[in-house]
């Protein structure tokens, strides 16, 4: 090769970039940085395939040693995932197979594992309460947050850092160290196993983070901002709404996906707390394990529609939450 | 009509000053410039009159009538920050809109008024841009249309042209001028840059060190100015200030054989401030000394900046002591050369070395204060 010092790069270069990362070496370098990163993603993203496909594998398939990577893909752990069933007797089954034109698609998958549906399972419940939870308290953590968060950013409060820390102290106890009390405590005040009372819980925990994060995107609103709303007529509160809220943006959208995820993958409490009326997703999921043998397909199917709702609220924010996760990016 | 009155205001943090009380009048139609270094207390003065800050005594009134403790948005007074302050997020035309519809007023107009103000400031290409595509220049201009558009009885500017380029802050300083003169609203403009104070105020209110150090027309502050600090402080670079001890009608200038003869109209006044033999300081503005080979004054050249229009020499009297003096440009003078001057006895002015306050008045001769009121009468008839 002839040498680099001398020659300089075989192609012109036509983006922005100091002159020592264009050497050979340090190309080299950046290209196995950048496969490093890669397979690493590819690690990270190893369980959530086997997770799909796991999904749409029989029972048989799930269990095979080796693995199966080409299979015949089946609906059979979602049936199993929404549905309640019994085992058929060998003579209702070979009646029942007499039938089998009359049978809706459901009933064929089941019975092909020998049983017949009894009824809807309760994990579509279990997931609306997950959504009612998640987002009520998401909203109402991130309302009083915003609130909170511009006084904390504008207004002289007394105590102001003190407050803060003992805000952000709230989140510093491990959950199972508090469901414990949390679990008397509800019991006594008739919140146990309620949607109001898991909300109270989320909103609790997540109006710290939420405080926190939008006191530092509201700081970095400048306040003349305000300051010309204010000279131009504007109330305190009008200001408030017109210009900080809009400006926030970022800072809304990504405290909102945080909240969320919070609250919708939360399982210490919602175990402890809730049992049937209220009871969420993520320990729903995890007592399909003991039920009837492992289901381990409908386990994967109930999982992947459990990862459904987080990724639609993300891909809707994205655009905010690119530039929200940067703090410190909305700078004029 | 706006009449601007602050009557002692201060401003205190705990026990710490960050305007010492001071008084003001601001006549209707004035442009009063606020100029000093950071942290003298103008823009606090400046946010006071606006109400953005609160005072920690006096009053402020407005036409008479009693707005300390008004707020902001019922002073009918326009802000215009450093940094625009334009909402990023909502177009230009919205910006300029912004401050109408608080006061409720109805779409058309609004939009009519967004448009005659558009014309004024010759942005109308912009109107559907956001903020943050705009040039730093067409940013101010913006923001000062969004000031105008209310139609306000002052405008009050924290230095607008801070954040531009020197190519842009030329124009725009014409522009506000020009804008100043057309509405014949009453302005106060805060800047630390002393070039803007004297280019574009009626008056300059000189501030350090949270204090009011001179108020007068830029005449005044620059050819009388009342103490030291606003000696060095305006002009670029700043008055000459020599020490040295009066002995009769003389006195001593640092080096050798520097005897310096206090001109005639002036020696009563000095007597009579000095004792004999103490220190007074002898201050003259770079162009007020004139090359002569018969000067009474000499020293060594310490260096030349050759300034295009002019050549600024440096010149040392002795190791500590250096003075400017302005000269044709065609001259040449080497370094280390001798060069002997006098100094025009209109333009010198005096101090004293423990007060550091002008001995002599503090108006600058032959220009008699502008009156603003008459002025704006003028321009009303013409």
């Amino acid at each position: 090769m002839a040498n680099f010092y001398e020659t300089g790069p075989a192609k012109p270069v036509t983006e922005s970039v100091r002159v020592d990362k264009v050497t050979p070496g340090a190309r080299a370098r950046h290209n196995i940085r950048a496969a490093a990163v890669i397979l690493f993603a590819i690690i990270g993203l190893i369980p959530i395939f086997i997770m799909v496909v796991t999904a749409f594998k029989t029972r048989a398939d799930v269990v095979a040693v080796p693995p199966k990577v080409l299979f015949q893909p089946t609906l059979e752990g979602f049936v199993f995932l929404l549905t309640e069933r019994v085992v058929l007797p060998p003579a209702a089954l070979a009646e029942k197979k007499q039938s089998l034109e009359q049978l809706d698609w459901m009933e064929r998958v089941a019975m092909a594992s020998g049983q017949t549906i009894t009824g809807p399972s309760d994990y579509v419940r279990r997931l609306w309460n997950s959504v009612i939870i998640a987002g009520i308290s998401t909203l109402i953590s991130v309302f009083l947050g915003l609130l909170a968060a511009y006084a904390f950013s504008r207004f002289p409060i007394a105590g102001k850092d003190d407050l803060l820390f003992f805000i952000l102290s709230t989140r510093m106890l491990p959950a199972v160290v508090v469901t414990i009390p949390l679990f008397l405590m509800y019991r006594q005040f008739g919140l146990h196993d309620t949607h109001l009372g898991m909300i109270l819980l989320y909103t609790a925990f997540n109006l710290s983070l939420a405080v926190w994060l939008l006191k530092g995107f509201i700081d970095e609103i400048p306040k003349e901002y305000e300051e010309a709303a204010l000279v131009d007529g504007y109330s305190r509160m009008q200001a408030f709404r017109k210009i900080v809220i809009p400006q926030a943006a970022t800072g809304i959208a990504a405290t909102t996906v945080f909240s969320v995820i919070f609250a919708w993958n939360e399982y210490a409490f919602a175990l402890m707390l809730t049992s049937e009326e209220a009871r969420t997703a993520p320990p729903s999921i995890a007592t399909m394990l003991g039920r009837g043998g492992i289901e381990w397909s409908a386990i994967a199917a109930g999982s992947l529609g459990f990862l459904i709702p987080v990724v639609i609220v993300t891909f809707i924010l994205r655009k905010y939450l690119l530039r929200g996760v940067t703090f410190g990016a909305i700078r004029q | 009509m706006a009449t601007i009155e602050l009557r002692n205001i201060e401003k205190r943090f705990g026990e710490t000053y960050a305007v010492k009380p001071f008084s003001l009048t601001i006549q209707h139609g004035e442009f009063v410039a606020l100029l000093g270094p950071s942290g003298c207390g103008k823009t606090t003065t400046l946010r006071m009159i606006s109400g953005l800050e609160t005072v920690s005594g006096g009053t402020i009134h407005l036409d008479g009538a009693n707005i300390t403790w008004q707020k902001p948005g019922y002073r009918n007074m326009a802000f215009v920050f450093q940094f625009y302050a334009l909402y990023p997020h909502i177009s230009v035309r919205e910006n300029i809109a912004f401050p109408l519809k608080a006061e409720g007023m109805a779409k058309s107009d609004v939009y009519k008024r967004v448009d005659e103000v558009v014309s004024i400031l010759r942005i109308e290409n912009l109107l559907n841009m956001r903020p943050g595509k705009l040039s730093g220049g067409d940013k101010q201009r913006v923001a000062l249309a969004r000031a105008l558009v209310r139609k306000p009885a002052a405008f009050l500017m924290d230095e607008p042209l801070g954040a531009l380029d020197a190519e842009y802050r030329e124009s725009m300083r014409a522009e506000i001028k020009r804008l100043h003169l057309s509405t014949n609203a009453t302005t106060v403009y805060v800047t630390h840059d002393q070039v803007e104070a004297m280019a574009m105020a009626d008056r300059i209110v000189v501030m350090s060190a949270a204090e009011v150090q001179q108020v007068g027309t830029p005449a005044d502050v620059y050819h009388a100015p009342a103490n030291l600090f606003v000696a060095r402080f305006i002009g670029s670079p700043g008055m000459n200030l020599l020490a040295g001890p009066r002995r009769g009608e003389k006195v001593e200038l640092p080096g050798t054989g520097n005897i310096y003869t206090i001109p005639a109209p002036q020696r009563e006044v000095l007597q009579a401030a000095t004792p004999e033999g103490k220190n007074v300081i002898v201050g003259f503005r770079p162009e007020a000394a004139m090359l002569n080979e018969q000067g009474a004054l000499t020293g060594e050249v310490y260096a030349t900046d050759m300034l295009g229009a002019y050549k600024l020499l440096h010149v040392s009297f002795d190791s500590d002591t250096v003075v400017h003096i302005r000269c044709d440009r065609m001259v040449s003078h080497p370094i280390g050369a001798r060069v002997r001057f006098d100094l025009d006895p209109q333009q010198v002015r005096f101090f004293d070395a423990t007060t550091e306050k002008a001995i002599g008045p503090t108006q600058s001769a032959g220009t008699a204060p502008i009156s603003v009121q008459a002025a704006n009468a003028q321009e009303k008839a013409a």
